[in-house]
């Protein structure tokens, strides 16, 4: 697009644009989450979601709730605005929102791979699929008894195929294996939506670049942190690290060889970016870790939508949408459980 | 002035006078006074618990209660549509049930409803199992006999070389399969079942890539559709055999049957057996459908006797939820046993809504009376016009512009005739005014039937402006007769023209004109006009003139209504220093021009009136010659410019000064009070009235002042200019109809042709309909509509007021709608 997005962009993408930025206005408000954080009953949360645009899907509800159901319904308007602007893209941007949905296809084939595996009914675990991530032949998935299994008899019709040339293995699947294997696909997944975006070019590669070096820092720190004391070797861990993101490759080769966590807080300590996130947990803790990261990430999500132009607000959206449920599952949880001393620990305000 | 102050009142010129009323109400009188107040309509509350978040307040339990009971009806409403009932809405008359009984009513309603509905379900689901095994059986029972051949045939491959010698002739191997049962002792066996028909595709390339193509896959379509239980839509499916070997493969195949949702029934080889089963499912499946035929009747039945009352309850329902929601508006006072509301009403009605209280204090056999009483209020009340159906449509396009402020003229007033009559001024052809006058009729005629039933958003508009409409039209005919124009052809209604060839022969009518013979044409223009070398150069002088006239005349007035607004809140400043200037302004500079305007058609005089404003601006003192209209019209043009040009600082600085002189004095004065102006501000009351301190900025007001002035001074030459808009747009109608009309109708008729000359008609009808009757009554809609936004309400017209919106149920059933 060489810089002139602002010529053309409109003939596509302009209706999208202006869509999902009127699905952003409709985003809860920190006043709203103040409200919700003083309700009772899940009914409280009810009534107050009703006057927001959650209103048309939850007024059909019968009375006892569960937080499953609020969590359902919201995620179905997610997913319902997801299909409606999947439906008016065109490409490049129709490619890029599906981009969006692979990485909870990932969860989906790890969730029902392990499920699976501890001998789970497939009805109940399709239920906890994520819905954006489904495709046509999932529940096909729980026949394959091997990697090689899974990717021939499956996965190859899917647009995962492509990550899974890393991990194609004869080895039984057990945690372990479906973990790495998560990690890989991941992996690649992030790897092949950053080149996208990089092709892409303009705005949209300048943003997404941004977002996606964060994703993969994340994970990257995650992974570390999810290993120490396991049995993956320093190579293997290495091998999960996406090759792109801030911390590559020097920080990569550092987190490497962390054995504990506040090795980890000395190696990111060194990236201006990660330092006040890290700067804000005191010394050998990792539980603050998440919600910290979340709101970093919101903030950069946040940001993202000051530009205009480019397609990295799809991908805004979406995440800040995905954000706004968990904190929904989260407050309706605390309601549902009668902690409501723990509601803020994990809220990440989005306005 | 005594004259003026003396007027009858009009009821439209100014909001309805409101007063700010405070009620204690005791709680158990409460939710019946609401509803009473919700009859009648004329209270508007407001929120006293505006920081407390939904669930907060109150009453949440019961509008919560409420909000389940229409989820319930909703149930109800979706369930008779399903089934495919018409909700045949009698006007029962039944007894008011209350709010409790209902509640239980439709808790138990539901409650069979679900139950029947799980039944159901249950039968249903058991019925589809049958069908879906008495069609695999049929198509199914194909495939085993012809596939016998394939699978002996393979089966003779695969074990060739073990039972070469046993196998006699085929023929006589078919035989002996069907007796023993082949697949097992071939090693072959097959699962049969059924499975949408979407989804055949991938679950063939599933089975086929699990089992290493080591398999045989065979489908057909099923004849029937089954009903999917849960959409409750018919499903198109088909059934499928698959022959495969090997134990392994079988696990494989029936998980993924599993996973794809297909069912799989078992298909007795046997042929006697086939049948038998086959027999014993029809006669289990009419079993079940005279079963599910009476529980659908059953249903259907409850169903109905639910939809009787359905619309009732949701009006209920809907009433209870507003009441409850309005008195989630108040608050409860020291001791908890009085709600406290605040609210606007119009004066006029306050004798209705104390009657309605006393009516609910009595009703309710409460001990203590409901307390009602006036108070101050800090802001400035809502307006509220009484308004008919017929001025309801002019008061929604003064509306659409801004909602008055409390008690400032209504430019509604006026709006009721001069709309009309300038959007007629430029769609003049009372042909045209005839089709809209007869589609306004209909519209009026049909009234009620059409306000009952939902219309389209297109015919919403149309039929809210039916009244508009009908002025519309009516005045467009009184313009083209004046006009003389009826689908742009000129008629001699009022007596013969008043002008005749010179000779006989008439041969230079074009050429050297026609004379005048006689008086005038008494009414409009003289239909010799028409097609004449000098129509368009008459009608354009006459139709510019008279638009400036207009203008000019409309813009007087709106000056006019400021006076009249300076008046009524006593404001001698503004009347002083900016309707005295103005008048000023305005009248020396287009008041005159009219006055040129009027005098040269009285008087026939030949003068230039462009030259003659022209020059007194740039030579005022020169002699005007032949363009000289009256005596003296020199001293008279020095002297109106002298006086326009005074007009300008006139309207521009006296004001804010004043202003801030008057401030300064105010400021002075309180000095004294400072002390207690801070006591009262310790004990005020939330919602008791203070003059509160306003803020003088001097060059925010100055700013403010001039930004008006200039806007008056230059919009008093352009929006005059703006009225010429009705000669454009009367002149473009005019010469629209007549090209429609001469050269596509006169046209066509020049043919002796049938078919030309209809084609030719019906061009021409389309053109008129769309082009003429819609695009334009569009466009001078649009134009007559900015005339009043523009030039006529920016003379007076502020606009910032709010909408006086009362609980009323009526509005709330409107809402629905």
């Amino acid at each position: 697009m060489y810089g002139f997005e602002a010529m053309t962009f409109n003939i596509h993408g302009g209706y999208l644009e202006a869509i999902v930025r009127g699905h952003r206005s409709g985003l809860l408000t920190a006043a709203d989450y103040n409200n919700l954080c003083q309700c009772e009953t899940l009914d409280d949360i009810k009534m107050h979601l009703s006057a927001t645009e959650y209103g048309p899907y939850l007024q059909n509800e019968p009375s006892p709730l569960h937080t499953t159901t609020i969590v359902e319904k919201c995620t179905l308007k997610l997913v319902d605005e997801y299909k409606h602007m999947l439906c008016q893209a065109t490409e490049p941007l129709s490619t890029f929102l599906e981009y969006i949905t692979y990485g909870h296809m990932i969860d989906n084939v790890v969730l029902i791979v392990t499920g699976t595996l501890h001998e789970r009914d497939v009805q109940e675990l399709l239920e906890k699929c994520h819905p954006l991530g489904m495709f046509d032949s999932i529940a096909t998935l729980a026949v394959a008894q091997n990697m090689r299994e899974l990717y021939r008899l499956v996965l190859v019709d899917t647009p995962l195929a492509p990550y899974f040339s890393e991990c194609i293995t004869s080895e039984d699947l057990d945690d372990m294996n479906i973990e790495i294997m998560r990690n890989t696909l991941y992996k690649a997944y992030l790897e092949d939506f950053y080149r996208f975006c990089q092709k892409l070019g303009g705005a949209t590669a300048e943003i997404m670049s941004d977002l996606l070096a964060f994703e993969a820092d994340r994970r990257a720190v995650n992974i570390t942190i999810n290993s120490i004391g396991t049995e993956l070797t320093r190579d293997d861990r290495r091998k999960l690290y996406s090759t792109f993101g801030l911390l590559y490759p020097y920080g990569h080769e550092e987190l490497a060889v962390c054995e504990d966590i506040d090795q980890v807080r000395g190696v990111m300590e060194k990236y201006p970016p990660y330092q006040p996130i890290f700067s804000k947990l005191s010394y050998g803790e990792s539980q603050m870790l998440d919600k910290a990261f979340y709101e970093e990430e919101v903030k950069r999500l946040c940001l993202s939508f000051e530009q205009q132009f480019h397609y990295a607000v799809f991908f805004a959206y979406m995440r800040l949408k995905e954000q706004e449920i968990r904190n929904l599952m989260w407050i309706s949880e605390c309601v549902a459980q009668n902690q409501k001393s723990r509601v803020h620990d994990s809220v990440v305000f989005i306005f | 002035m005594e004259l003026l102050k003396n007027l009858p009142e009009m009821d439209l010129m100014r909001s309805e006078k409101m007063t700010f009323v405070q009620l204690i109400i005791p709680v158990e009188s409460a939710h019946r006074a609401v509803s009473y107040l919700g009859e009648l309509g004329l209270l508007q509350f407001r929120d006293l618990n505006d920081d407390k978040s939904p669930f907060q307040r109150t009453f949440v339990n019961q509008v919560k209660r409420c909000a389940e009971m229409s989820r319930k009806l909703r149930f109800f409403k979706d369930q008779i549509h399903k089934a495919g009932l018409l909700s045949s809405v009698l006007p029962t008359l039944q007894p008011d049930v209350d709010l409790e009984a209902l509640e239980t009513q439709l808790s138990e309603h539901e409650h069979e409803l679900i139950e029947m509905n799980a039944n159901s379900e249950k039968l249903q689901q058991t019925y589809n199992e049958l069908l879906e095994f008495k069609i695999v059986m049929q198509k199914a029972g194909v495939f085993l006999v012809s596939g016998k051949t394939y699978e002996t045939a393979e089966g003779r491959e695969l074990d060739d070389n073990v039972y070469l010698s046993d196998y006699p002739e085929s023929a006589s191997l078919l035989e002996q399969a069907t007796q023993s049962g082949p697949s097992i002792s071939s090693g072959l066996r097959f699962v049969s079942g059924i499975i949408p028909k979407s989804k055949v595709l991938l679950f063939e390339r599933m089975l086929f890539r699990a089992t290493r193509g080591n398999l045989l896959f065979n489908q057909v379509p099923a004849d029937d559709h089954i009903m999917d239980p849960v959409s409750s839509e018919m499903v198109e499916k088909t059934v499928f055999v698959v022959f495969f070997s090997g134990e392994q493969a079988k696990t494989k195949i029936l998980k993924i049957c599993e996973a794809f949702g297909a069912n799989c029934y078992p298909v007795p080889e046997d042929l006697t057996k086939q049948t038998q089963i086959t027999q014993e499912v029809l006669s289990r499946l009419s079993e079940l459908e005279t079963t599910l035929d009476v529980g659908i009747r059953h249903r259907n039945s409850a169903l109905h006797s639910i939809g009787v009352h359905l619309t009732t309850w949701m009006t209920m329902v809907k009433r209870e939820k507003a009441v409850f929601d309005t008195l989630n508006m108040l608050n409860f006072d020291v001791t908890k046993k009085c709600l406290v509301g605040e609210g606007w009403c119009p004066i006029f009605a306050k004798p209705q809504i104390q009657e309605a209280l006393q009516r609910a204090t009595f009703d309710s056999n409460s001990q203590v009376g409901i307390i009602f009483h006036v108070m101050d209020a800090v802001e400035s009340p809502p307006t509220y016009f009484r308004t008919n159906t017929f001025t309801n449509a002019y008061q929604e396009i003064v509306d659409a512009y801004g909602i008055a402020k409390y008690q400032e003229a209504n430019p509604a007033v006026y709006t009721v005739i001069t709309f009309p009559f300038l959007f007629a001024v430029m769609f003049g052809d009372w042909g045209h005014g005839i089709c809209l006058l007869v589609g306004a009729l209909i519209l009026i005629a049909r009234e009620r039937k059409l306000s009952s039933q939902k219309l389209g958003s297109f015919m919403e508009m149309l039929f809210g402006g039916r009244y508009v409409l009908l002025l519309m039209s009516l005045f467009s005919i009184y313009c083209g007769l004046i006009y003389n124009e009826f689908f742009s052809v000129p008629y001699h209604i009022f007596g013969d023209s008043a002008y005749r060839c010179r000779d006989d022969s008439c041969r230079d009518a074009y050429t050297a004109g026609l004379v005048k013979y006689r008086d005038a044409y008494p009414f409009g223009v003289d239909p010799s006009w028409r097609g004449s070398r000098t129509e368009l150069p008459f009608l354009n002088s006459l139709k510019m003139k008279m638009s400036i006239l207009f203008g000019v005349a409309q813009m007087n007035l709106g000056i006019m209504l400021s006076y009249f607004n300076s008046i009524y809140f006593n404001n001698s400043l503004d009347i002083r220093y900016q309707f005295v200037p103005q008048m000023i302004f305005l009248n020396s500079l287009f008041g005159y021009l009219s006055l040129l305007i009027i005098i040269k058609w009285c008087t026939g005089s030949k003068a230039d009136l462009y030259h003659v404003m022209i020059y007194m601006f740039l030579s005022p003192t020169d002699d005007l010659g032949e363009n000289e209209l009256f005596w003296g019209q020199r001293l008279l043009q020095i002297l109106l410019l002298l006086s326009a040009l005074v007009a300008v600082p006139w309207m521009l600085f006296p004001k804010p000064f004043i202003l801030r002189k008057l401030h300064s004095e105010r400021f002075q004065g309180r000095a004294y009070g400072i002390l207690r102006s801070s006591e009262v501000d310790t004990d005020s009351e939330p919602g008791s009235a203070r003059q509160h301190v306003e803020e003088f900025n001097f060059s925010e007001v100055f700013v403010h002042q001039m930004i008006h002035s200039i806007e008056f001074v230059l919009g008093s030459v352009s929006n005059t200019a703006s009225y010429l808009r009705l000669w454009a747009l009367s002149l473009a109608h005019s010469e629209l109809s007549t090209v429609f009309y001469e050269k596509v109708l006169l046209l066509a008729w020049g043919y002796e042709n049938i078919l030309i000359r209809l084609v030719g008609l019906s061009v021409f009808a389309f053109a008129t309909a769309f082009i003429l009757l819609m695009m334009e009554t569009l466009s001078a809609f649009l134009h007559a509509l900015r005339l009043h936004w523009v030039e006529f309400q920016n003379k007076f017209y502020a606009g910032d007021g709010y909408k006086f919106k009362p609980f009323s149920f009526a509005a709330i059933a409107d809402d629905e709608d």
